[in-house]
């Protein structure tokens, strides 16, 4: 049989480096040795299907229980392609975040900021066959941590996203456009090229915006696309 | 480009769905599906070798007869416990084709995600005692005196343990995928 095409591997700097000083918990965490570089086999360019039918979708974070969420109504839409700009197409998103409090309904968050009784903070969704994905949420709140004096997180909302091969598996956090605290923030800033950070930072968007209803943001992905050519992989046997 | 990872963070438990650790619950995916069941259990610490106890951890492993691409899906989530372990059940996976006519002995993909971890870690889980592990492409590039790490050991009938160290000591091999 034909070997599967390998997935490109990241452009320098376009990647947070495991070992960042600046985000303190890496230095407990992030391995001292050099990883081992693996081919891409089938485990690789294989992936989970998972469908709607046992993970069921949930995109409105904004109502629980039939009650509305406090803060300001927002819908997140955008699209997952590849980078050879192929839409990840029937794929699971899942989305948690911080309420509009910057408090996240877990039992591990101790920032004295109310907790709201109508607002959990994740979803699930799918992207359809062209890679859109779209869901309502609240904005959430900045919220302080201790990696450092007076450290807060911009406000930020998680991404899950698994694409067509496990290689392609990735957990990224979408920013808002104009947030003083990104330029003081260790995890964003951790990626080195200024083009890879600015692509974490939606942007806001008239056109997902609905009337009388709430403002839009689009945040695109982008998962890793094949290889150049398959012959850069010439080194894995 | 591809988009930035970032971390998952102390809170990813939002996303943490304790059931999916099972791979055969009956009314999941793989209900009904046949094979050797077994567990998967292990525990991970730091760089100082303490328990971590935040993380979550994914598997993800063909089918018994080695595919992928057939009904079963091979795909489970767990949290780490307060004792810093992870346990799945699921079947035993079936040999994989590796590259260029090449057979991968049986191996269960393992990513880990956690705070501090500013993408996630890739690792394997290979079985010990599996004839395949002597011609496995993936483990004959790593040096022999690591390959302990990707070996899971049988403790109990049906019961493999793998445990996993992110950094420092016997630091778990990780994989650049
Ligand atoms: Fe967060």
């Amino acid at each position: 049989m034909s070997d599967p095409i390998p997935y490109a591997r990241p452009a320098p700097g376009t990647q947070p480096p495991l070992d960042s000083p600046a985000y303190r918990s890496t230095q407990g965490r992030a391995p001292l040795l050099a990883p081992i570089r693996a081919p891409h086999t089938l485990t690789e360019t294989s992936s989970p299907r998972l469908s709607p039918l046992h993970y069921p979708a949930q995109a409105d974070m904004s109502v629980h229980n039939g009650k509305a969420a406090m803060g300001e109504r927002i819908i997140v839409a955008g699209r997952v392609l590849d980078e050879a700009g192929r839409p990840v197409a029937n794929s699971m998103v899942e989305v948690w975040q911080a309420n509009s409090a910057g408090r996240y309904h877990h039992v591990r968050d101790d920032h004295d900021a109310p907790l709201d009784p109508n607002f959990e903070g994740h979803a699930r969704i799918f992207t359809d066959a062209e890679g859109r994905y779209r869901f309502t949420t609240i904005r959430p709140g900045a919220y302080p941590w201790r990696n450092h004096h007076n450290a807060w997180r911009p406000v930020h909302i998680h991404f899950a996203l698994f694409g067509q091969g496990y290689a392609q598996r990735m957990i990224t956090q979408m920013y808002f456009p104009g947030d003083p605290l990104l330029a003081l923030d260790p995890i964003f800033n951790t990626t080195a090229d200024e083009a890879a950070r600015q692509r974490l930072i939606a942007s806001f968007d008239l056109g997902v915006t609905e009337p009388e209803w709430a403002l839009g943001y689009r945040f695109d992905i982008t998962l890793r696309g094949p290889a150049a050519t398959p012959f850069e992989e010439g080194d894995h046997p | 480009m591809a988009t930035a990872h970032q971390t998952a963070g102390p809170y990813w438990h939002m996303i943490d769905f304790p059931a999916w650790a099972d791979l055969l619950r009956a009314d999941g995916p793989n209900a009904g599906a046949e094979g050797e069941r077994i567990v998967i259990e292990g525990t991970i610490t730091d760089g100082d070798g303490a328990l971590v106890t935040d993380a979550m951890v994914e598997i993800w492993h063909a089918d018994p007869a080695g595919r992928y691409d057939a009904a079963f899906q091979g795909f489970g989530r767990c949290a780490t416990n307060a004792e810093g372990r992870f346990r799945f059940v699921t079947l035993k996976p079936g040999p994989v084709p590796g590259r260029g006519n090449t057979l991968q002995a049986p191996h269960v993909q393992i990513a880990i995600f956690a705070r501090g971890l500013l993408s996630h870690l890739t690792t394997r889980l290979y079985f010990a005692g599996e004839p395949l592990n002597e011609t496995d492409p993936l483990l004959g590039l790593v040096p022999a005196e690591r390959r302990a790490t990707l070996m899971a050991e049988p403790v109990s009938p049906g019961t493999w343990q793998l445990d996993i160290r992110l950094r420092g000591g016997a630091e778990t091999v990780f994989l650049d995928i």
